[in-house]
């Protein structure tokens, strides 16, 4: 099904690309880390909202554009995810990414383009989570 | 200058991610999936071409020594890995596996799916403000 043709490759390069260079550009322009989850934590409830919302907007402009040209197939799969999955699934996220101070943006692209140790501990951690979870779910639905 | 960088470096991340495919749980679980029998490496491409984009930019920063705005470089927490961090990776890496979304995507996908993604980022929201007392 899949070929590493440039169809199938390109666009997550590029894509890849561009998120690194937004993370640089924020780094580099602001000395801040271009982190969803600690963006949106502190955009609650915290200090110098004001550079946050304006990044969160710009995110979510960009995701109305891309679902607008794309439509519910961007987000292929989540039609199957049931609404208990959907609940615990998203409370999990944000109680990691909380405690553990970062996800896949602010650990895996930002920590890890600085060298942190700590980031690469967590993204080593999420990872193996993650592809035991999957590998769980696989062997017979135990999650 | 500090909100226009940062608006900027939104919009890029929200096209960088709806361009990679990231969005997409089927595309996310497809590389987390090793035993599946079609293992899908092109997350594996985004983080990659992310990294090394983004490495020059960090060093750079770090050798200028503040930001182009005039402000300090911010320095996340140097707790050193402990099980704070640990455990909260691990809890994270479960309902990213569960679900295949994690917060960037989560907020692109509130566009393409809302009756979907807005349970989700609710109870994403719930758990980033129930995971600290500050």
């Amino acid at each position: 099904m899949l070929d590493l043709l440039p169809a199938d490759y390109l666009p997550p390069l590029i894509g890849g690309a561009l998120i690194g260079l937004a993370a640089g550009l924020l780094r580099f322009g602001t000395g801040q880390i271009a982190g969803i989850s600690g963006v949106l934590r502190i955009a609650m409830r915290g200090p110098e909202r004001g550079w946050r919302f304006a990044f969160l907007a710009g995110l979510l402009i960009a995701g109305a554009g891309a679902a607008w040209r794309s439509g519910p197939q961007l987000a292929a799969g989540l039609e199957r995810v049931p609404l208990p999955m959907l609940l615990v699934g998203g409370l999990l996220v944000g109680l990691g990414t909380g405690i553990g101070n970062g996800c896949t943006s602010g650990h895996g692209i930002c920590g890890l383009a600085r060298l942190s140790k700590r980031s690469m501990a967590a993204v080593a951690v999420f990872m193996l989570a993650a592809f035991v979870t999957v590998w769980l779910r696989r062997m017979g639905g135990v999650l | 200058m500090k909100t226009l960088i940062a608006l900027v470096a939104g919009l890029l991340f929200g096209i960088g991610l709806a361009l990679s495919g990231m969005a997409s749980p089927d595309r996310v679980i497809g590389f987390l999936d090793l035993t599946g029998g079609t293992w899908d490496p092109r997350l594996a491409l985004v983080m990659g071409a992310g990294l090394l984009v983004a490495a020059p930019f960090f060093w750079l920063a770090d050798r200028r020594g503040t930001a182009l705005c005039g402000d300090a470089l911010t320095s996340p927490a140097s707790a050193g890995v402990d099980r704070r961090l640990l455990g909260g990776a691990a809890i994270f890496g479960i309902g990213w596996g569960l679900v295949g979304v994690c917060p960037g995507p989560a907020l692109i996908d509130l566009f393409a799916q809302p009756l979907q993604a807005a349970p989700f980022v609710a109870a994403l929201i719930a758990g980033l403000l129930l995971s600290r007392k500050d």
